[in-house]
């Protein structure tokens, strides 16, 4: 089995004819943690959703642990974190019955909910610290609750790789510091990471890897793009440092150091 | 009374059907609301009468032929469903017109047959149920129970969030088109109850009730077969008092009542639940303002 979490050799992607992937190389290493990083509309959170194969690319290929997508039989081995929480057609579930959810991949049908089930779904809820909110509905939480409960979710199935897809959207300050520390945690784990991210925040400090896409390709590839001197500044437009690498780049609007 | 009434055969199988049909709908009833699927079963149901139809045809037992009809109408609604978007809603649309349509024909086509049988078909005529339609319900029922029990955490998990279920190697499409099919058996369970045109109802109304009061999914479908069990027998009940009452009807307006009293009533049950309410709006407000 190979250990590689993700192979992607010329992906490529089109909506409607539309290309908004366009050939992409991206290789995930055990124990990286990769930021996708780039403006909304790079195509990054489509490059993610590629690499699971939940869409489909329309050239190149890719490899989860050395299977394509629809061959891939390990999922438990994925720990996935979509951008919101689905809450379905308004049956409220629990905080804990959605984190529970996260262990589906590694229960088989026939058996029932174990010792080893119950633990980790205990330990996720009190690593996000919602273990007090265990039942109440998600319906009931606020943004950044639901974003702790997706978080928790995909730590219950206890995976190899989590594939997180901008977990610091439009959440709190303490939701992002406590997922910064969640991450830690695993990264030390040497859990594999790929996170989309339209700014890191307080999760710059464990990025090993910044990737950026720019209008469906990767524009930069290796250390962190880090602001430095007046780019530092909140609110500063950032000039790209690889802009010289592909002439006419020009400034990368959206991904705008904002340290924190 | 009762006890008197509990005696007669045909109350008997009546109330044998009004159990099943009460656990078995909000069961499934369950998961289809949550897949924001709520008229799913009425468009199986218009489906179903071809089938009935053909079973009269072809002197067949109604309810068997109603099985295949409805199974095969429901993979296909989730086929096209599946497919995409707007087209789709079209399809199902005429899917359903020529389900009625061919129903209506067929009966008339049938030796002897006249749309009038049909009436007991589409509103349900739980007093002419026989032993033989008792069985077929048992059977039906205990697969739609077997369904709930055996993937009822992975159909959890679909109707949540597909792309989850698909991200966590669930068999999407498999799943998908087993809880179409569980709810095409459920509508022909339903059927002799309380009839084609109100079957949705009990799949659909006890949850609604239901979800009034809950704060959970697992307690959300128990309640609501709870719900549904009390409005099928008190319906029939209902009916058996009064020759005047229809029974499909009485179980209907009964769930109905139900909704309306846990509306009230789960609305007190939140404002207490959620005192400090108004002050975390604000918190969450004025996050949204720094960020």
């Amino acid at each position: 089995m190979s250990e590689t979490a993700f192979a992607m050799t010329g992906g490529r992607v089109s909506f409607e004819g539309k290309p908004v992937l366009r050939g992409i190389d991206l290789t995930v290493r055990p124990g990286e943690v990769v930021a996708l990083l780039g403006a909304n509309g790079s195509g990054k959170s489509t490059l993610v959703r590629a690499l699971l194969g939940l869409t489909p690319l329309s050239g190149g290929t890719t490899l989860v642990y050395g299977s394509p997508p629809a061959r891939f039989r390990d999922w438990w081995r994925i720990g996935y974190v979509p951008q919101r929480l689905h809450v379905g057609g308004g049956v409220p579930a629990s905080v804990r019955e959605v984190v529970a959810s996260g262990r589906i991949a590694r229960q088989s049908r026939f058996r029932r909910t174990s010792a080893a089930d119950r633990a980790a779904v205990a330990s996720a809820l009190e690593a996000v610290r919602l273990a007090d909110r265990e039942g109440d509905p998600v319906q009931s939480l606020s943004g950044g609750q639901q974003q702790r409960v997706l978080i928790a979710r995909a730590l219950a199935g206890e995976p190899d790789t989590y594939v997180m897809d901008e977990p610091t959207a439009g959440v709190d300050a303490e939701t992002q510091n406590l997922l910064a520390e969640t991450l830690s945690a695993l990264v030390l784990d040497g859990k594999t990471v790929v996170l989309v991210a339209h700014e890191l925040g307080p999760l710059e400090s464990i990025i090993t890897r910044g990737v950026v896409i720019r209008e469906g390709r990767i524009v930069h590839d290796g250390r962190p793009p880090r602001p430095e001197g007046d780019c530092a500044r909140p609110g500063h437009q950032h000039q790209h440092p690889h802009a010289a690498v592909e002439p006419g780049a020009g400034p990368l609007t959206g991904w705008q150091g904002d340290p924190r | 009374m009762i006890i008197e009434l509990l005696q007669e055969e045909l109350f008997q199988l009546a109330l044998i059907a009004a159990l099943l049909v009460g656990l078995c709908a909000p069961a499934v009833g369950t998961f289809i609301v949550q897949r924001r699927l709520s008229l799913l079963g009425d468009g199986i149901g218009h489906v179903a009468l071809t089938g009935v139809a053909l079973g009269f045809l072809t002197g067949t037992a109604p309810v068997l032929t109603a099985v295949i009809v409805s199974v095969l109408g429901a993979v296909a609604i989730e086929l096209v469903r599946a497919r995409g978007r707007t087209s789709g809603d079209v399809a199902l649309a005429l899917l359903f017109y020529g389900g009625i349509a061919g129903g209506v024909m067929l009966m008339g086509i049938a030796p002897g047959g006249s749309t009038t049988k049909l009436n007991s078909y589409l509103f349900g005529a739980i007093a002419s149920v026989t032993p033989e339609d008792i069985w077929i319900i048992a059977a039906l029922a205990a697969a739609v129970i077997a369904v709930v029990v055996i993937f009822g955490r992975e159909l959890f998990v679909l109707c949540q969030d597909e792309e989850m279920a698909r991200a966590s190697g669930l068999p999407v499409r498999f799943l998908s088109l087993l809880i179409a099919v569980t709810a095409a058996l459920t509508v022909v369970i339903a059927m002799r109850v309380v009839g084609l045109l109100l079957v949705s109802a009990l799949m659909v109304i006890p949850v609604a009730t239901s979800q009034q009061l809950t704060r959970g999914f697992r307690t959300t479908m128990v309640l609501a077969m709870l719900f549904g069990v009390l409005a099928s027998v008190g319906g029939l009940l209902a009916s058996t008092y009064s020759a005047k009452v229809p029974p499909g009807a009485a179980i209907v307006l009964l769930a109905l009542a139900g909704f309306v009293l846990a509306l009230v009533v789960g609305r007190f049950v939140r404002r207490g639940r959620t005192q400090e309410s108004p002050l975390s709006e604000r918190h969450k407000l004025r996050v949204k303002e720094v960020a």
